[in-house]
């Protein structure tokens, strides 16, 4: 098979390949070592590892040429800068971390190496996932392999996870590994045409992830199809002893579910989702999955969560306030940048104020505030209230027999690249307007695609489901990709 | 609710970030910016309501009291910008 064959393969059929014997995981290993050299510059990877991946290819060959290997065996996957990844480089995009380099492995990676897979190399992302498009990492800013009809210029893949959306619609990787806190999973797969998958707060352990805002940090996939992401997510899933937030559930047969139809199934459409300004075309890609899915067989109903709008500005209180808890381990003292002070304060202070990039000196800075002396009642408190609330929400409406709720995943398409720089930070924290609030209830949620706007490019519909059913998400995403088919980018890199 | 330069001086330095005069100028409109943009939490009557702390009811799990992990302090190291003798090295803090 030719190089652009092997690498433009789905996951699933990358594995069937490989199960065959019709080419080798070094073949199709070295397919994507050649892609990623030509398509540098899209900035999707900040590390390539290729010698490491020869190596894990020549051996998931061994184990599948005696027919053996594990559920991702010989599979070439990148990997987000935000999993600790053992002797090989993880900066989480910042300047703060340098040279980092892990004398441990991320439960999710270990998982993924458990089960034979191959790591191509580390992605670009936010600098510490704070961003919705990819702008603020230490290493620049993801090209979206997408571009408008008629137009070269060069879009954001959004973020925080752009480097694995980017890699995974330009076919340098067959799927990737991303974390969602705010709808960093969904909103770049929804922007490049691929499938992100933010599953149920505490089904994939957060051990040796880079930590953002703990309690609504979740790591999941960024595939090309619903099928390779439920692929992913049961390699990634999974009890961990050393992530107490990590729940002792038994995995499901993620792949079982996706073809599960969705005869049957009552889907919620909540009418707060629909907001002043958002773009016809997106008004009217919603019509049009709720369309697909009575036509496959479901019950459309509308449903209201009536705190939804409170949900962003909540969150810009409970992360931010993680965030400077969680960062203040960045000292200059155990690991990364220093730079020195004429005593430990200064030191702190000067390492801080060089390493860190500006958005996440403001988050910091935000979070300090909000829970400083005086403060802690009136901001945080409230925002863990307003929390409940939200969740309240959407446990009302699963109450009431819905079983997965549908909206739009962004409230637009890709912009372009600096389109954003002159803007208050609260423009771009609006990208994560449909996506922020599952978040906040801890829920599952997918991005799928469904769609291109007027100029030609993607946009995805949200599938929200109840706690630990990523199956009918699965299900229900299914559905709507047979409907709108799939979307790649033409190559232009 | 807003800041003034005094507190974002203040802020900064709870948060040990070195702020120069016009990091103070641009840090006191964005964060202004984001607490104008968060207080329409006060819409919101929260009275009575319990502030979440955990997203997903459960108990966290808990092990025996006992020493699991360790014993290598070279791995523990192996980042540190400047190490001696198996310790981090500091800025002297006690005259």
């Amino acid at each position: 098979m030719k190089t652009t064959d092997l690498a433009g393969m789905t996951l699933a059929s990358a594995r069937d390949g490989l199960k065959a014997k019709t080419f080798t995981s070094t073949e199709l290993t070295k397919a994507f070592l050649a892609n990623m050299e030509t398509a540098r510059q899209l900035n999707a990877y900040v590390l390539e590892t290729p010698e490491h991946a020869l190596k894990m290819a020549n051996a998931s060959d061994d184990k599948l040429a005696k027919g053996q290997g594990g559920a991702l065996e010989g599979l070439p996957l990148g990997i987000k800068d935000l999993f600790c990844t053992e002797g090989v480089r993880t900066t989480a995009c910042s300047n703060i971390l340098g040279n980092f380099v892990p004398t441990y492995e991320s439960t999710v990676t270990s998982q993924l190496w458990r089960d034979g897979a191959v790591m191509l190399g580390k992605l670009n992302n936010d600098e510490f996932a704070m961003g919705s498009s990819n702008e603020t990492s230490a290493f620049g800013t993801p090209i979206n392999p997408w571009r408008a009809s008629g137009d070269n210029k060069n879009l954001v893949a959004g973020g925080s996870s752009g480097g694995s959306a980017t890699a995974v619609a330009a076919d340098i990787c067959l799927a990737a590994t991303a974390t969602d806190t705010g709808g960093s999973i969904r909103q770049p797969a929804a922007f490049t045409g691929t499938v992100g998958i933010k599953p149920t707060y505490g089904r994939v352990s957060r051990w040796g992830v880079v930590a953002f805002a703990s309690s609504l940090d979740q790591a999941g996939p960024i595939a090309k199809t619903v099928m390779d992401s439920a692929i992913m997510l049961k390699s990634m899933s999974g009890h961990d002893p050393k992530d107490t937030t990590s729940v002792d559930l038994a995995v499901p047969d993620f792949e079982a579910a996706v073809r599960r139809g969705v005869k049957g199934l009552k889907i919620g459409i909540p009418r707060e989702y629909r907001m002043d300004g958002t773009p016809p075309e997106i008004e009217k890609l919603w019509k049009q999955g709720a369309d697909w899915l009575k036509a496959a067989g479901a019950t459309i109903v509308d449903i209201s969560l009536p705190h939804t709008k409170y949900a962003l500005p909540a969150y810009y209180i409970v992360a931010p306030a993680e965030a400077s808890s969680n960062l203040a381990r960045y000292d200059g003292v155990r690991y990364g940048l220093r730079k020195p002070g004429k005593d430990i304060a200064e030191l702190y202070e000067n390492t801080r104020a060089a390493g860190f990039g500006p958005e996440v000196k403001r988050r910091i800075m935000i979070g300090t505030y909000v829970l400083s002396a005086g403060y802690y009642d009136a901001y945080y408190v409230k925002a863990q209230q307003v929390r409940t609330l939200i969740k309240k929400d959407f446990e009302d409406a699963y109450a009431a027999g819905v079983d997965a709720i549908l909206t739009p995943a962004t409230p637009s398409a890709a912009f372009g690249i600096g389109a954003m720089s002159m803007a208050s930070p609260i423009e771009m924290y609006l990208n994560d307007i449909f996506t922020v609030t599952v978040n906040m209830a801890g829920l599952p949620g997918i991005a799928v695609p469904a769609g291109v706007d007027a100029k030609g490019l993607p946009l995805g519909l949200q599938l929200i489901g109840r706690p630990f059913d990523e199956e009918t998400l699965f299900a229900v995403g299914q559905v709507i990709e047979d409907a709108a088919g799939h979307f790649h980018p033409k190559r232009w890199w | 609710m807003s800041v003034d330069q005094t507190t974002v001086r203040r802020i900064a330095r709870l948060a040990r970030i070195a702020v120069t005069d016009t990091d103070v100028s641009h840090l006191q409109g964005e964060l202004n910016a984001i607490l104008g943009f968060v207080e329409q939490l006060n819409e919101v009557d929260v009275k009575g309501v319990i502030p979440m702390t955990s997203v997903t009811p459960m108990a966290m799990k808990k092990r025996q009291d006992a020493v699991t992990d360790g014993g290598y302090p070279e791995r523990i190291l192996k980042n540190a910008p400047s190490s001696e003798d198996g310790y981090f090295v500091v800025p002297k803090v006690v005259e």
